[in-house]
């Protein structure tokens, strides 16, 4: 033959695949059983939607007026529950007169949390604000420093203690299952027993019984006179138990880095640390983002369960709120509706920046 | 005559109980010396090169690199792998960091080098490998050649005395090998003390000043590559040759 090559130029596709029209019919109506589904659930919709907004919209009480409420209940979504108890709900049994601190407190600390996740400010800076602001937040919160009143931790609630438990819990477990993870793995027979013993003893418990134990048993064995504020033993108490099973994630993570990259570490001559700083962590972790935030969302809604210790957070409080007034005690879904949107818009916000991290990170597959 | 560069005596290595892998290996490399290992798949070639920086331990007899004898004494091992360079089969890049901070990162945290003059050092490696144009790209953009290159950019970037190769071309396009083998034969040149797993008899007669022929774990054969190839000695040997040579 012996023809020198000659290059076929791109054609476009016969079939224009682009676009909104050609997507639905693909997808939507691409054969008769996927016709019939989309024509149900549009029939759906159309026949759940009209008393949804009716419910929600139309023939809603917005005011807090409780005969209004009464009156409309069946037909129409009582809303002034939440105009009425919001307070209540939003920062828990803390003096109505002093509510100015924690919404200060907590702004700084949501501010905090979301400068911390803009990769422009991940400085050595950030580790001092850190510092600042959580000092900011409690001598705001307890009060007893520049002229405020002292507020005791007994009647802290509603959603600054959510977001404080969560982001402290968080922010303690981290680096302790990191650490755990490393131990599981270490070729030192105390330290892997020491990690395995913890990781299976606390994931062997429901994070209730962690709780209890944190709230009233551990006073017992303190000695007598001294005494732990009982918001830093249930901080604790959550922290130890995340980190259990965030420990087990990272681990995952570690075990799937092929062993060249820590033998290509050690011929290099960096230290059992710097390997896993440099080298094995930073991809490790990578790979563990979707469990990680996973982890992170769920320690953000089993704050939620603190109260069984008498610590009323978001969900506590709005209990709290609407069971001591009966008049209003029949509007709980409503309640119930408006702190599902506040726990939702924190856990989809998490899951939109665990995407968008996870994103950054995957350095490996062909950027 | 100078003192050897590495001196095996009687070392002994088992995996497990019943894998003895390595069995009473003698053997003494001069300094600047190149010698090529072969040997069939298990023979114990990669786990005798492993011995000398301390990727495999050996549990009997005495190994020595560079006057340290390696124990389990840290600071020992810290010694020796300063001295040590190594090349691994699947390259071992490390895929988060570019190509310039692969090589950067032991002279920084390591040697304690300041970042631009690590970045330096890094930099004329890289041209010394003929790659520097892909200093700012990550491992896996790149071709296993160029990968591999990079990965002998990066073990010089300590100064080694001794570059260790396991089989650096095993994994490697057909096409690429050679990209691979030029910069060994021209770091050969430069008089490093160089010890390399390989199947590439080309190699072997081009720069080795010795080749060492394995099979289950000990020492069978070892002389200067034209007498290695034309006359061997055992019917091991002879039989090995005539399997890789005989296409």
């Amino acid at each position: 033959m012996g023809s020198s090559f000659t290059p076929i130029a791109p054609r476009p596709a016969p079939v224009n695949t682009e676009g909104l029209l050609p997507w639905i019919r693909r997808n939507l109506f691409g054969n008769l059983p996927s016709a019939v589904v989309t024509v149900l659930l549009v029939a759906l919709a159309l026949w759940l939607l009209p008393q949804l907004v009716s419910w929600a919209v139309l023939k809603a009480v917005v005011a807090p007026n409780f005969d209004l409420c009464q009156a409309a209940r069946g037909s129409g979504a009582c809303w002034g529950v939440i105009t009425e108890k919001h307070r209540l709900i939003i920062f828990g049994r803390y003096p109505f007169d002093q509510q100015w601190r924690p919404e200060i407190a907590t702004l700084a600390l949501v501010a905090l949390l979301m400068a911390s996740c803009v990769r422009a400010c991940w400085k050595p800076w950030l580790v001092a604000l850190w510092v600042a602001v959580l000092a900011l937040f409690f001598a705001l919160m307890r009060g007893g420093v520049l002229g405020l009143a002292p507020v005791e931790t007994d009647r802290w609630g509603g959603l600054p203690l959510t977001i404080m438990l969560a982001t402290l819990s968080i922010v303690g477990a981290f680096p302790l299952a990191v650490v755990v993870a490393l131990g599981r793995r270490s070729k030192m027979p105390a330290i892997k027993t020491i990690c395995v013993v913890y990781v299976e003893l606390i994931r062997g418990v429901p994070l209730i019984s962690v709780l209890f134990m944190a709230s009233f048993m551990f006073p017992l064995f303190m000695p007598p006179g001294t005494s732990i504020d009982v918001l830093i033993r249930v901080l604790v108490g959550i922290t130890l138990f995340a980190a259990a099973y965030m420990a087990e994630i990272v681990r995952g993570g570690l075990q799937a880095i092929p062993k060249g990259q820590q033998e290509a570490a050690d011929t290099l001559g960096l230290s059992y640390w710097q390997a896993q700083r440099k080298i094995i962590l930073p991809q490790a972790l990578a790979l563990v983002v979707p469990g990680i935030m996973n982890n992170f969302i769920a320690i953000f809604k089993d704050t939620s369960l603190v109260t069984i210790v008498s610590l009323y957070e978001l969900t506590g409080a709005m209990g709290l709120a609407l069971n001591s007034d009966s008049d209003w005690r029949p509007f709980k879904i409503e309640a119930y509706l408006f702190i599902a949107a506040i726990y939702f818009a924190f856990c989809f916000s998490m899951s939109r920046y665990s995407l968008w991290i996870e994103k950054r990170l995957s350095f490996s597959k062909n950027r | 005559m100078t003192e050897p560069i590495i001196t095996f005596d009687k070392v002994n290595k088992w995996y497990g109980n019943n894998f003895h892998v390595l069995r009473d290996i003698d053997l003494s490399v001069a300094r600047g010396e190149r010698i090529v290992i072969c040997g069939p798949s298990g023979s114990g070639k990669s786990t005798l090169i492993r011995c000398i920086n301390r990727l495999e331990e050996h549990q009997q007899g005495t190994l020595k690199v560079d006057g340290v004898e390696l124990t389990d004494d840290v600071k020992a091992i810290e010694q020796i792998r300063k001295n040590v360079g190594m090349v691994f089969q699947q390259f071992n890049l490390f895929p988060h960091l570019t190509v310039l901070e692969n090589l950067t990162l032991a002279p920084m945290w390591v040697g304690k080098l300041p970042k631009k003059d690590a970045e330096e050092k890094a930099m004329l490696q890289l041209k010394r490998v003929r790659i520097a144009e892909q200093a700012g790209k990550y491992p896996l953009q790149l071709s296993g050649g160029q990968q591999q290159r990079v990965a002998i950019a990066r073990a010089l970037c300590l100064t080694p005395k001794i570059m260790l190769f396991d089989e650096p071309t095993s994994a490697l396009d057909p096409e690429m090998i050679k990209e691979v083998l030029d910069v060994m034969i021209e770091l050969a040149a430069g008089g490093i003390t160089m010890l390399c797993v390989t199947h590439e008899m080309g190699f072997a007669k081009a720069v080795a000043d010795r080749v060492i022929f394995m099979d289950q774990g000990q020492i069978i054969e070892q002389n200067a590559p034209h007498a290695f190839f034309d006359n061997p000695q055992s019917e091991r040997t002879k039989d090995f040759l005539s399997k890789i040579l005989g296409h």
